[in-house]
Formats: structure tokens, sequence, C-alpha cells
């Protein structure tokens, strides 16, 4: 006798209790499929924000390069058709023209977190007798470690890069059969050479990356590259990700580079992520729907079952009103009793999927994210489905003949 | 209080198997009256107090509830008199088994103010003492004897204080003690409170000891 309950809710709450294995039921069917949903959602959000996360810090999300060069035929005389051949140019290592003025540009926009000028380029790597062709990014560490986050990476020596630093990849040491501290001469195409102390080793988590990277300050690869205050690339990372591409369009439209987003590069894995959504959607669309069905098929059945009960309960002045709220109260409680309990099954699923399913080298295959906003939207959704699904049984329930409940 | 004005009622209107039941019913019953409604089975008492109880429409005739003529009146107000002004005894199908005694006692008033409260519980065990039943007032329906039930089907009647009290049977299933005690119970419960009654029995004895007799036999008053 709960004083703070209305009158429908304590009857529709003790017809769902008296009721028991009806009841059991059909909780445990909802909760299977609300068990499903929070099970594959969370797991699907964990396997994107994995992937996000790799991508997103170890690489810019907003690339700026120097306009392709195209190769135009000579003459061009309207009325004269030509047949050209034309050979595009070799791709030198050019600097962006006035890369200074888009940076203060690109800095200048709302919606980037920040930019950072790197000057890149192949360079021979040798230690002793051993040598590796690599790719030498030359960048500003104040900057471009907000980009990427190379100190995450580090696993030996320093995340420092004065003019005499270089931070090389785990898989480049090895070859190279050098750590911390030691010298590594590297020497540019055209002959160019230094020589630079390793301050650290990074690990950026795929073989050929490691095999391949090496950082070093901004003015060192300038000089070796023989392209003195030039950028070969702007890096960019931007406050909302999936503004990305905007903002490259924007950059496009405005200064005379090529743009190119993390989000056009990594194509393959949107449209992948964009057809799990979709089966997701699809699959809740329809486990809500058989959930749907389950709970106004033992509703219909509990009308019947209810018929005298009705009948009393109008003979006593319940209004019709009442009578619905009962039938819709029994809807929405077993909805949300239902998501609850599939809640905690799903939830426990994903713990143990999560201790089980592990990558090849013992790490984590997806984070485990059990964000209270799934649970919250998946509450509301399966206790709306509840109402919805009862809304025939209790409109039947109120329209029935007083006289003929209680003849029943 | 009550009358009725050659009330007609047909099942089936409108099929093939129409037929006419009641064929104009004209009743008066004054306030405080006890009277006993009684007839052969299938001569049209359930129908007839079902029309009076405003669980059932005549399909034709004026029915007047304290002067109010309810056939006009729109549903939520027929509900409303239902619950504040008659008090129904069914003779089956007594008791909502979910709930307790004192429960079943309260829901016409749980029902009608929405939330439980303290005096509504001291009214339904003051109820459920009269029908001397105060020891079983947390058993459930199923936990009671047919006498008991019956006997807080009474008292739930009760308990909105209504003017009007019909009774279908209400012994009719019951032992003769108990029948005895249930109909003494309604009977006091008149003189006490002025309550009128309408009791439809097959007990010609208790018949006997009620104010007056209206015998139905097929569809019509006999006199
Ligand atoms: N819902 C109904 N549909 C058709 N006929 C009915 C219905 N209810 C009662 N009847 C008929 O009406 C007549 C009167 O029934 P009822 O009022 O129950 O009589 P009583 O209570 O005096 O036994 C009976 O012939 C019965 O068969
Ligand atoms: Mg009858």
């Amino acid at each position: 006798m709960n004083p703070l309950l209305p009158f429908e809710w304590v009857v529709a709450i003790r017809f769902l209790r008296e009721g028991r294995m009806q009841t059991l039921f059909i909780l445990v069917g909802i909760a299977i499929g609300v068990g499903v949903i929070v099970f594959m959602t969370a797991m699907l959000a964990g396997l994107e924000q994995n992937f996000l996360k790799r991508v997103l810090t170890s690489q810019p999300h907003v690339q700026l390069l120097p306009p392709d060069q195209i190769a135009r035929p000579l003459r061009d005389i309207p009325g004269v058709i030509e047949d050209p051949v034309v050979q595009r140019p070799s791709q030198r290592i050019i600097s962006i023209d006035q890369w200074r003025k888009i940076v203060a540009a690109a800095r200048a926009m709302p919606d980037v977190a920040e930019v950072s000028p790197t000057t890149a380029g192949s360079v021979l790597a040798s230690r002793g007798d051993a040598s590796r062709s690599v790719t030498m990014s030359g960048v500003e560490p104040e900057t471009y470690f907000n980009i990427v986050r190379v100190p995450d990476y580090i696993v030996a020596g320093q995340p420092r890069l004065t003019s005499e630093d270089v931070i090389i990849g785990t898989e480049l040491a090895k070859d190279l059969g050098a750590s911390v501290g030691d010298k590594l001469n590297l020497r540019a195409a055209s002959g160019a050479t230094r020589v630079l102390t390793i301050s650290g080793l990074v690990d950026l988590g795929n073989k050929s990356a490691n095999q391949r990277t090496t950082f070093v300050a901004l003015r060192t690869a300038q000089s070796l590259l023989g392209i003195i205050g030039g950028a070969t690339t702007i890096d960019i990372t931007v406050r909302d990700i999936y503004a990305a591409e905007t903002v490259a369009q924007e950059i496009e439209a405005a200064q005379r580079v090529e743009a190119d987003s993390w989000i056009k590069t990594n194509a393959q894995f949107f449209t992948a992520v964009q057809a799990q959504k979709n089966t997701n959607l699809l699959i809740r669309v329809f486990v809500a729907l058989s959930v749907a069905f389950g709970i106004a098929a033992v509703l219909v059945v509990s009308v019947i079952q209810r018929s005298k009960d009705i009948g009393i309960l109008r003979a006593m002045g319940t209004r019709r009103g009442q009578v619905l709220a009962i039938f819709l109260v029994q809807g929405g409680v077993l909805g949300f009793l239902g998501s609850l309990a599939g809640s905690g099954l799903g939830a426990a699923a994903l713990v143990y999927w999560h201790a089980m399913a592990r990558q090849a080298d013992g790490s984590e295959l997806f984070p485990l994210i059990l964000e209270q906003s799934l649970f919250i939207e998946t509450a509301l959704l399966a206790t709306l489905t509840g109402l919805v699904a009862a809304t025939i049984p209790a409109v039947r329930a109120a329209d029935l003949d007083p006289v003929v409940a209680i003849r029943g | 209080m009550l009358r009725l004005e050659d009330i007609r009622k047909s099942y089936n209107v409108g099929l093939p198997s129409q037929t006419e039941v009641l064929h104009g019913i004209d009743v008066t019953l004054q306030r405080g009256e006890f009277v006993a409604l009684i007839g052969p089975s299938g001569s049209g008492k359930s129908t007839l107090l079902n029309i009076i109880g405003l669980l059932d429409r005549a399909t034709s005739g004026r029915l007047f509830i304290n002067g109010k003529e309810t056939s006009s009146l729109p549903e939520h107000e027929i509900t409303r008199l239902r619950g504040h002004s008659i008090g129904f005894v069914f003779q089956y199908h007594l008791l909502i088994s979910a709930f307790t005694a004192l429960e079943n006692v309260m829901m016409p008033m749980w029902s009608d103010r929405r939330f439980a409260s303290a005096d509504m519980e001291t009214r339904a065990r003051e109820l459920l003492g009269e029908v001397g039943l105060a020891a079983v007032a947390g058993n459930k329906a199923n936990n009671m004897s047919g006498g008991q039930q019956q006997r807080v089907a009474v008292a739930r009647a009760l308990a909105m204080k209504p003017d009007l009290v019909l009774a279908d049977e209400p012994t009719g299933n019951l032992d003769t003690a108990s029948a005895d005690d249930v109909f003494a119970l309604l009977r006091r419960e008149n003189t006490r409170h002025g309550t009128t009654f309408l009791l439809v029995t097959h007990n010609l004895d208790l018949a006997r000891r009620c104010d007056r007799i209206i015998k139905v036999v097929d569809g019509r008053i006999s006199p």
C-alpha cells in the first residue's frame, strides 16, 4: 500500500506479480533482446574508439600538401584540337608556398586545435655497415607532439628533439643495431649528411612504420633536404574530428594547397563503420519489434485472464482511463525491468568477452566502454516499446463491457 | 431514491438472435428500503440489477437515481455515480485475488482518490471489523472461505457509503449459517445508516425478512 504510488501503478504491479510465470518469461525474453543490443552496441563503440584513438593520435586530422604539379601543353590555341600526351612531372621535394601565412590562417580557424609545419623526405640512415632508407620528418616538437603523440609512444630514451637529436622507430633501431645515445648518420639524396644522436625510440604499433620512422628537428630536416625555411606539409588537428573534412575543404578553398582529411584517407574505415552501424540499427529495430510483440502477446492474454478483475474494478467506479493506465503501466514496467536485466546481461557478457577476446599480442581487442548514456537510452527505448506494445491490449481492457467482464 | 419507468432490455440488438429480456419494468424504491428481488432463473433479475447499477444500459425506458435521469449521462458521469452512489455485491468473482482483504475493501476509495492514505485504511479496517473479519485483514482472497469472501465483498460495497447497495444472490453459494450472517450484516447496515438495499435471492425465507418483495417473471414485474 505504497502511499506514493497511484492506484493504477499499484494494480499494474500486483497484476504483474501475481502472473509470476508470464511475467518472468517475458522479462527473460526482453532481457535477452536488450542484452544483445547492449553488447553489440558497446563492443562496436569500443572497436571504433580503439581505431579512432590509434588513428587520431598517430596521424594529423588534416594534412596540407603543396598542390600537385600539373604539366600543361605549351600551345593552347582555341579551335585547334591537340592530342597531347601530358607526362606527369616527377614530384620533387618542394616547400608549400607561403607556408607561414597558411599556418597562421589555419591557426585562426575556430575548429582548428593545433597546426604544425613539417619538412619530410627520404634519407639514408646508416650506422657502421648497416644502412636503411627511411622517412625523415622534421618537426617542431612543441606543436607536432600535440598532433602525433610521440611522447606516448616512446619506449626508450626521451621525446627530446634539439637540432642534434633524432628519434627513431624500434624496428629501425633493431635493424641498425642502435640504441639510445648512439650516433646515427643521415644522408640525403643530394649527398648532404648529418650525424645525430638517438634521443629516443618509438613504437607506433605498426612494424613497417617502426622500420621507417625518424623524427628530427624542423631545422635539421630543412638543411639536410636543402629547403631552408621550407615546409613540405602542414599538419593539423581539429577539435571535432568529424569536422575534419569540412575544415580541409575550407582550407583548400582559401589557400593554394591540397588538404587531405583523415576522413578521406581512411574512407574504407568509414564505410565499414557505417555498414556496421546500419546493421546494428536494423538489429535494434527487429529486436524492439519482437520485444514489442512479446509484450503485446502477454498483455492480450492477461486482459482476457483479468476480465473479471477489470469488471469488478469498473463496477467499483474505476474509470476507463484508469483501466487503460493499468495495462499501459504493465507494458512500460515490463519494458523497463527487462531493459535493466538486459543491460546487466549485456554488460556481463561484454566484460566476459573483453577478458576472453585478445589480440595476437595479448592486448585487448577493444576497450571496455560501458557508457551510462547507452543504458539510459536503452532503458528509455525499452520502456517506450513496452508502452507502445501495451496500447492495443490496454484499449481492449478499457473497452471491456463491465457486465460481460463480470459474467465472464 | 430509485425509479424505473418502462425499462426494456434486448440482447443482441440488430442481430437475428435479438431477444427482449425485460418487457417494460416500472419499479420505485424509497430511501432506506430493504427490498428482495425474486423470480425464476432466467427471468431477468441479473439483467435488471445490472441496469439499475449502471453497469448496463437499458434499450429503452428511464432510470432515475436520486431524481437524476441517467440514460443521457455521459460515460464518466455514469462511472462516477457507480463509484460514489452504488455498492455492488456479486454472487461470484467477488474479490480481486492479487490484493488482501483489507486492500479489496479499500479499493473503491483508493480507485477514486488514487493514493492510499491512513484514513482509507482506518475506514477499511473498521468495515472489516463490522463484518467480523478484522483477523483476516491481511489474507489474500484464496486464503479465505466463501463466506468470508462474501463478507469482505459486503464491506467493500459499503466503503464509499453508497446510497444504494445492489446484491446479486449474495448468499447463493453459502451454507445456511453463513447466509444468515451475511443477511444480518446487510440488514444491520440498512437500519444503522439508512442505506437502500436491493437484493436478488432464491431464498424465500430471507426474502420474507425484507421490507418488500418484488417478483420478476419472464421479464415482467409479477404482482
Ligand atoms: N449477454 C446476454 N446475451 C444474450 N442473452 C442474455 C445475456 N445475458 C442474459 N441473457 C438472457 O436474458 C435472460 C435473463 O437473464 P438473467 O438476467 O441472467 O436472469 P436471472 O438473473 O433472473 O437468472 C436469460 O434468458 C438469459 O439467457
Ligand atoms: Mg442471475
